[in-house]
């Protein structure tokens, strides 16, 4: 079922992958953080394409009748992961991008209000706050 | 609508936030020269442009903030009708709700108005109180909750969860009935098409909300 061929292009992909990520780390073009799970599943790949039989294995493991189907098991896997993860960060920088955007809007309009220096002096002690919600 | 207010309620200071709006908004807020005006740089949606309101207030130490649509649905003179509760100090978050009196002369679509219902049924499941009207935008919040709401206030369509978030914190929230008119501009920020997406979004959220540990009182660094 296998044979040598396979497996060196297997073993190839895997070292070229792991290779990839650490460059685009070297270059800044990933950030250490984020590569973590990328370089945990490339190493998975190097060690299911050495041992010859960690497929046959795992689908014995897992019940799986077509042993191929347990590599794609595995596959699928690391793309769900890396998804889920993906979107956490996303929701982090839209947190994060939501609170630069309310402060860049609070202080503009404080900077015009100094601009302006429509010096007041009655202090203020309740607002009324104008919750619109644009709709287009 | 700025002026009416401006008007009737000399004592308050009104602030608009306008979310990313290309049409005239901020530039007619502005021209009344009776309201501040943030005009955030981009669309953030309903939730985060509320929250904008909350984080001036905390930063202006405001005690009292009300919430005010900005399409003329809600009436000018019944202002004082939601702030004296909390004046008072008898609740912490005053309601003006559509359906206190009666549910069915309220026009509006069938499935919104049953939308509503279940939400009003699922925050009595969560906090143990029955808010008739949900999704109204018309709200009075005491300087506590100024504070809290400027930390943690959700997003997108944020009206149902905010009163599980406070109700689940402890904070009493009172409801009383105003009027509603029509709109007179603009849309609903809940499309009747994308309702389902809505219900979903909204239902989820209120349960994680309920599901969530108590947040710690706000600290002063927002």
């Amino acid at each position: 079922m296998y044979n040598g061929r396979i497996q060196l292009v297997a073993i190839a992909g895997s070292i070229l992958l792991i290779v990839f990520i650490l460059i685009l780390i070297r270059k800044r073009r990933l950030k250490e953080e984020y590569s973590i799970l990328w370089l945990f599943f490339s190493f998975v790949f190097l060690i299911l394409s050495f041992w010859r039989g960690s497929i046959d294995w795992l689908a014995a493991k897992l019940g799986v009748a077509y042993s191929p189907a347990a590599l794609l098991l595995v596959l699928l896997m690391a793309i769900f992961v890396i998804m889920i993860e993906f979107s956490t960060i996303i929701s982090k920088i839209s947190e994060s991008n939501k609170n630069l955007a309310q402060d860049l809007g609070l202080l503009k309009e404080e900077l015009d209000k100094l601009k302006n220096k429509n010096t007041k002096e009655e202090t203020p002690n309740q607002v009324e706050n104008n919750g619109q919600a644009s709709d287009n | 609508m700025i002026d009416e207010i401006h008007h009737n309620f000399r004592k308050y200071d009104i602030l608009v936030v306008n979310d990313g709006s290309l049409d005239q908004t901020g530039k007619l807020a502005r021209q009344t020269h009776k309201a501040s005006v943030i005009d955030l740089p981009f669309n953030l949606g309903i939730g985060a442009a509320v929250q904008t309101g909350f984080k001036y207030a905390f930063r202006h130490n405001y005690d009292i903030a009300l919430q005010f649509d900005g399409d003329g649905q809600h009436m000018v003179n019944e202002i004082s009708k939601i702030v004296s509760p909390v004046l008072d100090k008898k609740v912490d978050c005053m309601i003006g709700s559509r359906f206190i009196q009666n549910l069915d002369n309220f026009k509006s679509h069938p499935i919104r108005r049953i939308g509503i219902k279940l939400f009003g049924y699922i925050s009595y499941l969560l906090i143990g109180q029955r808010i008739k009207d949900q999704t109204s935008g018309f709200r009075a919040f005491n300087k506590e909750l100024i504070g809290f709401l400027a930390r943690y206030y959700p997003t997108d369509y944020p009206e149902p969860e905010v009163i599980i978030l406070i109700g689940k914190n402890g904070f009493r929230i009172g409801e009383v009935f105003t009027q509603m008119r029509e709109r007179q501009g603009g849309v609903s920020s809940i499309p009747i098409a994308r309702g389902p997406f809505y219900m979903s979004k909204v239902l989820l959220a209120m349960l994680m909300a309920a599901l969530r540990e108590k947040r710690i009182k706000p600290k002063n660094n927002v």
